[in-house]
């Protein structure tokens, strides 16, 4: 069996996440090769076949290149599986590369089990084991979901080129917003999810975090619909947090939330629903409404 | 010019999800459904280029399914979507993103949509592969998880939300498709005068079969809840004596509270 690892550059460098692509071929007990759209100046430690183009040149995003690269060296390497992080590059790369070979792509792996690949499906709430109906597959796998192994030695070299423009036109990169609040350093931080049901209940969190002398932290669509700053927003595109104390108040626990906050030292979670994600990883699930329960519990903390 | 947006109905996700008799997608008795979220980003971007341009556009909403889904349908005409395709499947469940991709682009291939909107992944399923999937079908440009959206003649910038904050800038010509990420706009509401009116405006109905081309290239061979980690406590009763416990807990185990 063969892997054609896809790994990841932006803005000049190679992401760390590149590496959970060996852990995951590790699990397949699988041969690999990698292509990246990268630079020689920053190269994977890895001592496999490395199909390499030149980022300055084909550019950091450019699917329909990056597409026909891939598929030169499929050609090539004649891979089982082609496998991408399950990220902003790969979930846009991924299902073109499976089009034009049409063969199956199975997203956000999170697991290989007997059977096909494991999936999470109902945001995260329950799972599906997904099967290729034939022989090759395009796989994207979740950030996070397999180790990261860093197989050591120097690669390989095989340089491709093109030229070919494609229909994109790549103008650039928008730093992230300034953030004012940096709760990466909070000891405790107080997480309003959507549950919390209306912008008005947000001060109700907002004391819990007094109380408790921690941070107002938020989930991403409350952020959306203007209830709290985005600078509180925890999550893959938000803030990274590990506090001593983090407490989630009706929040489900999407992969992309926990991704910002799994590894806080003790996590609560205050959710009406018992089957809620965030009860996987929550070292207490009180189950409740959380509109009662809050201010119940900051009465008595502030006592 | 031609707009095409296309959704999915998805259960309220805030239900149980039971397996259904052939233990490889939920039962769908007694579940609450509405629009998958993100396509309610799609639909919105979709009304308002659809209002800048006014007279001269039409905004076409789709989605395949059973009969339930007419229900998402006439909310996006309500929203302010021209006309629908209803493509009726009630087994569209069973069906992977590739075959619903190509259910999509069979229906588009000879309607010169100028742009597709569809949301970057449903809440069901999550596959985020048919949009991009029905672009390479048709040969057209694609970008994803999009958060920012222009057109000018022709022209689409459009930004793309990347890891930890960071945008991508993208241009691209028409035709084009974009998929689209939450927080792209705010969705509105739809008034009663609009729901109203929607009830007037055409739906089309088209059985699946004559759009369906292609075979399955995956299978589910399952559908179940996640194994339990366990090792977290599990609180429930009165809330009274849960503040109390927690409390309990929280002298305990951390050092927050004193
Ligand atoms: C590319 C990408 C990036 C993303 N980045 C982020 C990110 O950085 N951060 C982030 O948070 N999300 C992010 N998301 C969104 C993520 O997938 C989820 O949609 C989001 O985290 C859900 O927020 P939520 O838990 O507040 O809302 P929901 O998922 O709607 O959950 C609400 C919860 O509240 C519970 N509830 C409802 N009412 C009550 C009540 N009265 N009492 C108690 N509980 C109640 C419900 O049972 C439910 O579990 C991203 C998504 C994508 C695709
Ligand atoms: N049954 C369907 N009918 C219409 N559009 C769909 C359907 N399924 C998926 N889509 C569109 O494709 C997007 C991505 O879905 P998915 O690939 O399943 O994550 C959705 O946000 C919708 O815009």
């Amino acid at each position: 069996m063969k892997t054609l690892l896809i790994g990841e550059y932006r803005e000049g460098k190679l992401l760390d996440s590149t590496y959970e692509l060996f852990g995951f071929a590790s699990q397949m007990g699988s041969e690999t090769a990698m292509l990246m759209v990268g630079s020689e100046s920053q190269l994977p430690a890895y001592g496999g076949t490395l199909y390499l183009a030149d980022a300055a040149t084909c550019g950091e995003y450019n699917p329909d290149l990056h597409k026909k690269l891939i598929l030169d060296a499929v050609q090539k390497e004649n891979p089982d599986y082609i496998v991408f992080v399950h990220s902003s590059y790969g979930w846009d790369l991924a299902p073109r590369v499976a089009a034009s070979l049409k063969v199956a792509q199975v997203s956000e792996l999170i697991g290989v089990v007997p059977g096909g690949f494991e999936v999470g499906c109902c945001n995260a709430k329950m799972r599906r084991t997904v099967k290729p109906n034939g022989a090759r597959a395009v796989l994207t796998i979740q950030a996070g979901a397999f180790p990261v192994e860093q197989p050591g030695g120097t690669p390989q070299l095989q340089k491709l080129a093109a030229s070919e423009s494609g229909t994109l036109e790549f103008v650039g990169y928008e730093p992230a917003e300034k953030k004012d609040v940096d709760l990466g350093k909070a000891e405790i931080i107080v997480s309003a999810g959507r549950g919390i049901g209306k912008k008005d209940n947000v001060p109700v969190i907002a004391a819990l975090a007094k109380a408790l002398g921690g941070e107002l932290g938020a989930s991403r669509p409350v952020v959306d619909a203007g209830w709290v700053e985005h600078s509180h927003q925890v999550g893959t595109t938000g803030q990274t947090v590990s506090p001593k104390l983090y407490v989630a108040c009706g929040i489900s626990g999407a992969i992309q939330h926990l991704a910002g906050m799994k590894k806080s030292d003790f996590i609560v979670a205050i959710n009406k629903d018992k089957d809620a994600p965030i009860g996987e990883i929550a070292d207490v699930l009180v189950v409740a409404d959380v509109m009662q329960f809050v201010p119940a519990l900051t009465a008595k903390v502030a006592r | 010019m031609k707009l095409l947006v296309c959704i999915k109905q998805v259960p309220d996700l805030e239900s149980r999800f039971k397996p259904n008799a052939e233990g490889v997608w939920y039962n769908e008795t007694d579940l609450a459904w509405r629009m998958n979220e993100y396509d309610e980003y799609a639909v919105e971007q979709a009304v308002q280029l659809r209002e800048k341009l006014g007279e001269g556009t039409e905004l076409t909403v789709l989605s395949i399914g059973s009969d339930r889904v007419v229900e998402a349908i006439k909310k996006a005409l309500a929203m302010g979507a021209d006309n629908a395709a209803h493509i009726q499947d009630p087994a569209a469940a069973s069906k992977d993103p590739w075959q619903i991709a190509s259910i999509i682009a069979t229906y588009a291939k000879d309607k010169a949509f100028d742009i597709i909107f569809t949301g970057m992944q449903s809440q069901d399923r999550g596959s985020a592969q048919v949009g991009v999937t029905v672009a390479e079908q048709l040969g057209i440009a694609c970008t994803t998880t999009i958060v920012g959206f222009e057109y000018d003649s022709g022209n689409i910038r459009a930004k793309r939300e990347l890891e930890g904050g960071i945008k991508g800038i993208v241009k691209m010509k028409t035709p084009a498709l974009v998929t689209c990420q939450m927080g792209l706009n705010v969705p509105r509401y739809p008034t009663l005068p609009n729901i109203m009116k929607a009830k007037k405006k055409e739906i089309a109905v088209i059985p699946v079969a004559d759009l369906l081309k292609e075979e399955a290239l995956a299978t589910t061979a399952s559908f179940h809840p996640p194994a339990k980690k366990g090792g977290g406590i599990v609180l429930e009763g009165d809330v009274g004596v849960l503040v109390d416990q927690l409390i309990a807990i929280l002298k305990d185990k951390t050092a927050v509270l004193r």
